[in-house]
């Protein structure tokens, strides 16, 4: 014990030592957790079916970000018989891949989100977001009606898609450039989409406020969430793989 | 004079360059926040060129003693105040989030006052400008006696506090534009992060500089705390970070990780916000403040080297708790649940070192309501340390996750620890900062502890209850095998319990407002006239010899 605090003399009369041993103390437990789930195949693995956002969902998942939903909705379902069942299939690594940033949320003072996608009308989401306990009465939510208010014509999303794609989000050239293109078309129930929706699969195109004279941030948002959890098929044969590779 | 030039050039720099920036901002938040710095730096040239001495002046202002030859205590004066201030609005804000809850229609309809924008507001406003000012001005204190030498580098100093509020200035404000990361406890934006770095390698530097002109030949046990929570932030801070920005004149940018690995790298940071700031320092405030208050040494030098390097080396390893039965691989949940479990010996090593210090000065306890405050800080650092490790148990997560039980438990922390702590620090602070006799009044911290104390009961107690209801009604099953309960009726049950927060944290404000009033009158110089606490009365007809003893009985 005597020997111990001798050591530990030294350490405490040099300012060097302190402060280089404190920060091995601290770097190791991050190294370990966290580095592996770069290369590791369970967290990595691609799944059918998952799809980079489209400009129009990646809006929408901006305003959801920037209005702090998170705080509030998970995006996380446990495997537990009572979330399956309330929520759907439990969440896969994969479904949240391009997420940047994730969404998982901490807190369910609303209900989890992971798999909200085509469950409710988009007259349901306008009507909801616009004026929540006009169809939930006990909600708690705040309203907001503001954003169907707000056009985002004007919104770059070319540059958007150039940042995710530098943080590794694979889209194609063409989908950067005709980015701009991609964000009108999908709320417009009257374009062609279909070189769009070769490059997007499953993504709905339609009017999604009830008001097809304009794109606003209620379009872009409502759009976000109808495609929650849509992409994979979850009861798939990639699917079912990927789960017991997560098991091991 | 060519200096003064130079400096004159380059501030009428900054100033044009957040011009540029707001005319090509991509977003109002952009502009709205280049607007802030223009007007910052446009102060700062005022004061560069004007005759006026403009620091004579504002130390007239907060009658801050003069001290050339003692230790340079500005700063922490400012400190002082600042984190009165800031708590304080941390409190407000975190009161009209709780009623927010209860009564919707205080989302006041418009975009800058939802519940959403508020929350970051509130959780940043008390963690960093609250406890962050309280740890600058703390640790600057005790550096300087610990190690009997001047702050290094005063300039410097001075730019870290002022330096620090800008970065709340524009975090908060930031906020309620809608400018946010989505990183809870870290939700400021790219700039922003860049601007603290700047500030946080300042504030290093003038640590490190401080501890290298001590005269004392050991570095004081609450100085390892504060250097390992300087170093650690950085790091986390950093990493945490990582982004690409959309545009360089815009404020939105994309986090450099997704998915898991940005779960993990978050709460990696998220649950060490908690570790660094709000327990590696404060035990750093408890190592000086406990033994000065009491007048007594700290109980165990052994302990203090035994549970600080466990404490920093365990609990990095504790953010996948935050993560349970997530698409997180489970090996890394458990080595969060084991690490979690494990550090609840090193947290109550501090506990117990803490509480021993108060060996032969218990009685204290009953005369000296800042001793108080340092006791019931330590108890209920006592109580988050033993509950978070239980919360971390799988088993025990599958329930409390996602619900108010673990809001009561991050409040009973932080309230009871780092708000009770940082009180007594204040109040043993400013008699000493302002060269006053004492406080302007005890009575008045004693009022401040019971409101404060009630007011965590309320809470806690509430959130316990309504987040053990919420998971139970959540996984509710009927005798026909569906589940009981639907979402918003869950969301209902919750109301009184919400009520009941609410009204919690009123108290808690309350008691805040009388610390202001407390602390504004001793700067001013005021002591109120009052009877002195735990003095008993002298009463003249007790004085005397116990009256002839009874019988004896036979024997």
């Amino acid at each position: 014990m005597a020997d111990f605090l001798t050591t530990h003399r030294k350490i405490e009369r040099n300012i060097t030592l302190l402060a280089v041993l404190a920060f091995i103390a601290v770097a190791i437990g991050g190294i370990v957790e966290i580095a592996p789930l770069f290369w590791i195949d369970s967290t990595v693995e691609k799944v059918e079916g998952m799809r980079p956002y489209t400009p129009l969902e990646q809006a929408g998942r901006n305003i959801y970000v920037r209005e702090g939903c998170y705080a509030c909705h998970s995006q996380m379902i446990r495997p537990f018989r009572d979330e399956v069942e309330r929520y759907g299939h439990y969440s896969l690594a994969a479904e949240s891949m391009y997420d940047h940033p994730f969404q998982w949320g901490s807190k369910r003072t609303g209900p989890d989100l992971a798999r909200v996608g085509n469950r409710y009308s988009d007259e349901w989401h306008v009507q909801h977001l616009t004026d929540p306990r006009s169809v939930v009465p006990e909600s708690i939510m705040p309203p907001y009606a503001f954003l169907a208010n707000r056009e985002i014509n004007d919104l770059d999303m070319g540059a958007h898609l150039l940042a995710l794609s530098r943080v590794g989000v694979p889209y194609s050239k063409d989908d950067i450039t005709k980015a701009n293109a991609d964000l009108a078309l999908q709320g417009d129930a009257e374009a062609d989409p279909s070189d769009f929706q070769k490059r997007y699969p499953k993504a709905q195109v339609r009017d999604f406020d009830g008001d097809p004279t304009r794109l606003t941030e209620m379009d872009a948002l409502v759009a976000y969430l109808q495609m929650l959890g849509t992409l994979v098929d979850t009861e798939s044969a990639a699917a079912l793989e990927q789960q017991s590779e997560a098991k091991k | 004079m060519e200096s003064l030039i130079v400096r004159t050039a380059a501030w009428l720099g900054v100033v044009l360059l957040a011009m540029v920036g707001i005319a090509l901002a991509a977003d109002r938040g952009f502009a709205v926040h280049m607007g802030i710095v223009a007007a910052a730096a446009l102060v700062v040239l005022w004061l560069t060129v004007s005759r006026t001495d403009y620091a004579a002046l504002a130390r007239g202002i907060i009658r801050s003693p003069a001290d050339p030859e003692r230790y340079d205590d500005d700063p922490i004066r400012w400190g002082v105040i600042a984190t009165v201030f800031w708590g304080v609005i941390g409190f407000l804000v975190g009161v009209i989030i709780a009623f927010q809850l209860v009564f919707p229609a205080l989302n006041l309809s418009n975009e800058f006052t939802t519940f959403g924008r508020m929350r970051p507001l509130h959780t940043s406003a008390v963690i960093f400008a609250f406890g962050g000012n309280a740890l600058i001005a703390t640790s600057f204190y005790v550096v300087q006696r610990t190690c009997r030498a001047r702050l290094a580098f005063p300039g410097l100093a001075r730019f870290v506090f002022w330096g620090y509020q800008l970065f709340i200035v524009l975090a908060a404000s930031g906020y309620l534009l809608g400018v946010t990361e989505s990183r809870e406890y870290a939700e400021p934006e790219w700039y922003v992060d860049l601007w603290l770095t700047v500030v946080w390698v300042a504030y290093l530097v003038v640590f490190v500089g401080t501890l290298a002109r001590r005269r004392e030949p050991h570095i004081y046990v609450a100085n390892w705390f504060y250097l390992s929570f300087i170093i650690t932030i950085a790091m986390l801070h950093i990493v945490n970070n990582l982004a690409i920005p959309v545009s360089l004149t815009g404020s939105h940018s994309y986090s450099a990780f997704a998915g898991v690995q940005d779960a993990l790298t978050q709460w990696w940071y998220g649950h060490n916000a908690v570790a660094f700031f709000l327990t590696v320092p404060f035990l750093a405030m408890m190592y000086y403040f406990v033994p000065k208050q009491a007048e007594r040494p700290i109980y165990s030098y052994r302990l203090s080297i035994l549970h600080f390097w466990s404490l920093i080396f365990l609990y990095i390893w504790a953010g996948p708790h935050h993560l349970h039965y997530t698409a997180l691989p489970d090996w890394a949940q458990t080595l969060g649940m084991v690490f979690s479990v494990m550090l609840w010996m090193p947290s109550w090593g501090g506990m117990i070192n803490g509480l021993m210090t108060l060996n032969g000065a218990w009685d204290k306890i009953r005369t000296d309501p800042i001793i108080r405050m340092m006791v019931a800080a330590l108890a209920f650092y006592g109580m988050a340390t033993f509950e978070g490790p239980m919360l971390s148990i799988k088993a025990v997560n599958s329930l409390s996750h996602y619900t108010e039980w673990t809001i009561g438990h991050v409040h009973a922390g932080a309230l009871g620890w780092n708000g009770m702590i940082t009180f007594a620090a204040i109040y043993y602070l400013t008699p000493r900062l302002w060269h006053r006799q004492r406080l302007y009044s005890l009575r008045m911290v004693n009022w401040h502890f019971w409101l404060a104390t009630i007011g965590i009961v309320l809470y806690a107690s509430a959130m316990w209850v309504a987040g053990i209801t919420q998971g139970l009604m959540w996984r509710e099953y009927g005798a026909d095998n569906y589940l009981v309960y639907s979402f918003v009726e869950v969301v209902a049950a919750m109301k009184p319990y919400y009520l009941i927060r609410g009204v919690g944290g009123l108290f808690y404000l309350t008691g805040g407002i009388v610390m202001v009033v407390n602390v504004w009158m001793t700067i001013a110089g005021r002591l109120r006239e009052e009877s002195p606490m735990g003095q008993p009365a002298f009463d003249p007809a007790a004085d005397r010899p116990l009256p002839a003893a009874a019988p004896q009985s036979a024997e």
